[in-house]
């Protein structure tokens, strides 16, 4: 213990410490047709592979952004992270740390989603909404330092004070979506998994929470699992980078690289298909096909059926993730 | 192509639509003028709650009370549009201005296959039989790129992935060769991957067909590689209009500028990004004068007294103090 503790104590620097660990996780689904009406059919039972033998590490103080296409599992994932799903298979530990309270434990995790619509109780004042995690947690021990604590945190997030006795639908969606952060930054939270926080956010809102999001990881060493499709945010979000498909990472590694050496074919698709105001072509070649259903994904390499560099190897053989420079690649060819 | 031709096929000048609340009327869209061509594609950008969709409405003929037109006109090839009868306007809609939303299944009758549905709207427009409809149905369906179109003609939509189901829906808004189309956000509900293949698709088709396209997004890369034109909307007015290239490259108006700059960037990972503080005015509470004025870093006293126009020009922004090339107020 003691150990750890001076471990713990050496490595403060951003980014140096491990604070999750994921090893090999699955989550799988049995979406099949109940079991009477299957005996009657002759069908067999069909498993959904939400997940495939997923492994990551976050470090502390870091951005850890996932990105893929709708189903391929980010959400599924960050369930796992937060709890809120089982493995199947596989495990997901949190390392011990010296929290920003002097304690020491696993981090306190919270998530931030997409909708902030839906995830603020409407009939709660936003003062109470953001008060409740600090009262359940007993984090304060008078009333008075629990408003004055929801008035800080109000502050933090570029709300106002006066804003505690508002009511949810008083505020525009890039304000819910700062409530919901200062909701999460009051129970202490270390590692926040934030599932397309701003997707539902115009692009101006969308710039004032990633900005804040930003310096509060700054601020206080926050850790980050970053969910989104959208490839220019997860840019700028991010650390480390792992391009899901068909429920397994294909491509992971150190952003920058990935961005700036994409060596997996769906990796360079993506961003060659995505349109650029940077630097506009009007000439884009879109991506052929469609995601195929995880129920069934196709034999061999899940992404061959879209590859153009795709041999027959791929349509039996499954790629393993392999490391190729700094990055993780699953592809023959890479 | 920056110019419009001399004939605009949609010619939109001052439009006010209002609607008449409990605390009096709200105006939502105050003085929208703009023209498309034949076969262009203008984009409509801007926040949600800026007007975009309204505007499409109005064009096509859609608001529902409260709300209502309290203002300018709507041309169509020449032939005013707005004070149509209801029948009338039915009528010129699906034949003349087809209209494709966000989401696929409100255009979709969910019981119906939907070759019936595309032929039913055929049979509606046009004077053939059902074979010859039936005939075009398919041959829609293979030239919005669906696969396998002779089965699949006989398909309901709630077999069809969501990209499929938009291919559909621009097959059903082409039934009748329209002159013109309303796509409100068509690919914000698809994958990334299948965005891509739908802008191709309505790019192609304003090749091929010379149909003309009003393009709602909100998403900036989609304007600068798919719009011949773009509009930026704010609090009910269009603030700036111009080639998509100068618009998007060189904005001339604070509001536009502040937009482009607070878009991440996929080539280089940057500290901080631009922001404009604050947020878009509720109806209820536009400022007097500009009203961007309460966001804008450029704002002098002449900005909170003066409602710039917006000239009718190439490039052009409604601001007093505009940072580029354009024609200003
Ligand atoms: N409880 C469940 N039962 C059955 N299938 C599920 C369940 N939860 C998720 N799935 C399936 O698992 C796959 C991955 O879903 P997930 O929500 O993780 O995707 P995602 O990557 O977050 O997609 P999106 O971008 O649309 O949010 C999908 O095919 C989904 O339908
Ligand atoms: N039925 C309605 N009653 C009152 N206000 C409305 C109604 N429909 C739209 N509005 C208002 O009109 C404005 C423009 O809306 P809309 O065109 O839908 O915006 P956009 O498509 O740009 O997001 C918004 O302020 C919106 O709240
Ligand atoms: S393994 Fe084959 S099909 Fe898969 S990505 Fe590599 S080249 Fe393409
Ligand atoms: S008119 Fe004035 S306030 Fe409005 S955008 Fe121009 S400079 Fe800013
Ligand atoms: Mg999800
Ligand atoms: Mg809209």
């Amino acid at each position: 213990m003691l150990d750890q503790a001076a471990t713990l104590a050496s490595a403060r620097v951003a980014g140096d410490d491990i604070i999750l660990d994921v090893a090999a996780a699955c989550c799988r689904f049995d979406v099949s047709a109940p079991a009477l009406s299957r005996l009657f059919s002759h069908e067999p039972r069909r498993i959904l592979r939400a997940v495939e033998n997923v492994s990551l590490t976050v470090r502390r103080g870091t951005t850890f952004s996932i990105v893929g296409e709708s189903g391929c599992g980010k959400s599924t994932l960050a369930r796992m992270v937060v709890g809120l799903q089982r493995p199947t298979e596989g495990k997901l530990s949190f390392r011990d740390i010296r929290r920003a309270d002097g304690t020491i434990g696993p981090p306190r995790v919270q998530m931030i989603f997409q909708d902030p619509y839906a995830s603020l109780n409407p009939r709660w004042r936003v003062g109470d909404i953001i008060a409740e995690p600090i009262r359940e947690l007993k984090l304060r021990s008078d009333e008075a330092a629990v408003q004055q604590r929801v008035g800080d945190l109000l502050e933090v997030v570029g709300l106002s004070r006066t804003d505690a006795s508002r009511y949810p639908h008083a505020f525009s969606g890039g304000q819910r979506q700062r409530i919901s952060i200062a909701r999460a930054l009051a129970t202490e939270a270390d590692f926040l998994v934030c599932d397309e926080p701003t997707s539902a956010l115009d692009v101006s809102v969308q710039a004032q929470i990633l900005n804040l999001m930003v310096r509060l990881q700054k601020e206080f060493g926050l850790t980050y699992l970053f969910i989104s499709h959208n490839l220019s945010v997860v840019r700028h979000m991010s650390d480390d980078l792992a391009i899901m498909y068909l429920g397994r990472f294909v491509e992971a590694g150190p952003a920058e690289q990935v961005f700036t050496r994409p060596q997996h074919p769906y990796t360079r698709l993506l961003l060659d298909t995505i349109p650029d105001v940077e630097q506009p072509n009007r000439e884009r070649r879109p991506m052929s096909g469609e995601v195929p259903s995880p129920i069934s994904p196709p034999a061999g390499c899940t992404f061959n059926p879209r590859c153009a560099q795709a041999a027959d190897r791929c349509r039996v053989e499954r790629p393993e993730l392999r490391q190729l420079g700094g990055v993780e690649v699953s592809c023959h060819f890479a | 192509m920056n110019a419009p031709a001399a004939q605009p096929l949609l010619s939109v000048r001052d439009l006010r639509i209002v609607f008449d609340g409990r605390h009096g009327p709200l105006t939502a869209l105050d003085g929208v003028s703009f023209d498309i061509a034949p076969g262009e594609i203008l984009g409509m950008v801007g926040e949600s709650g800026a007007g975009k969709s309204l505007t499409g409405t109005a064009v096509i003929g859609l608001l529902d009370p409260p709300g209502r037109i309290a203002g300018g006109e709507i041309h169509l090839a020449g032939q005013r549009i707005d004070n149509l009868p209801a029948e009338a306007m039915r009528k010129l809609r699906g034949r003349r201005i087809g209209a494709i939303f966000q989401d696929p299944l409100t255009s979709l009758h969910p019981l119906l296959k939907v070759g019936d549905q595309l032929v039913e709207t055929i049979l509606t427009h046009l004077p053939v039989s059902r074979a010859e409809a039936r005939k075009r149905a398919l041959d829609l369906l293979k030239e919005v790129g669906i696969p396998a179109a002779e089965t699949r003609i006989d398909h309901f939509p709630h077999q069809f992935s969501g990209g499929m189901r938009q291919r559909v829906v621009i097959a059903l808004a082409l039934c009748a060769e329209p002159s013109l189309i309303i796509a409100d956000e068509p690919t914000t509900a698809l994958d990334v991957s299948i965005q891509a293949q739908i802008t191709t698709l309505l790019k192609r088709l304003c090749r091929e067909h010379g149909t003309a396209i009003m393009l709602v997004t909100h998403d900036m890369g989609v304007i600068a590689e798919t719009a011949d034109r773009v509009a930026v909307m704010y609090a009910g007015r269009i603030v700036e209009i111009g080639p998509a290239e100068g618009v998007t490259r060189r904005p001339s108006h604070p509001y536009t500028a502040g937009l482009m700059a607070s878009i991440p960037s996929v080539h280089a990972r940057h500290e901080h990004l631009n922001q404009i503080d604050g947020a878009m005015p509720r109806l209820n509470a536009i400022p007097p004068g500009c009203a961007f004025n309460p966001r804008c870093g450029k704002a002098e006293a002449f900005c909170r007294e003066h409602k710039p126009g917006l000239p009718l020009a190439g490039h052009a922004a409604a601001c007093h103090f505009p940072l580029k090339e354009a024609v200003h107020a």
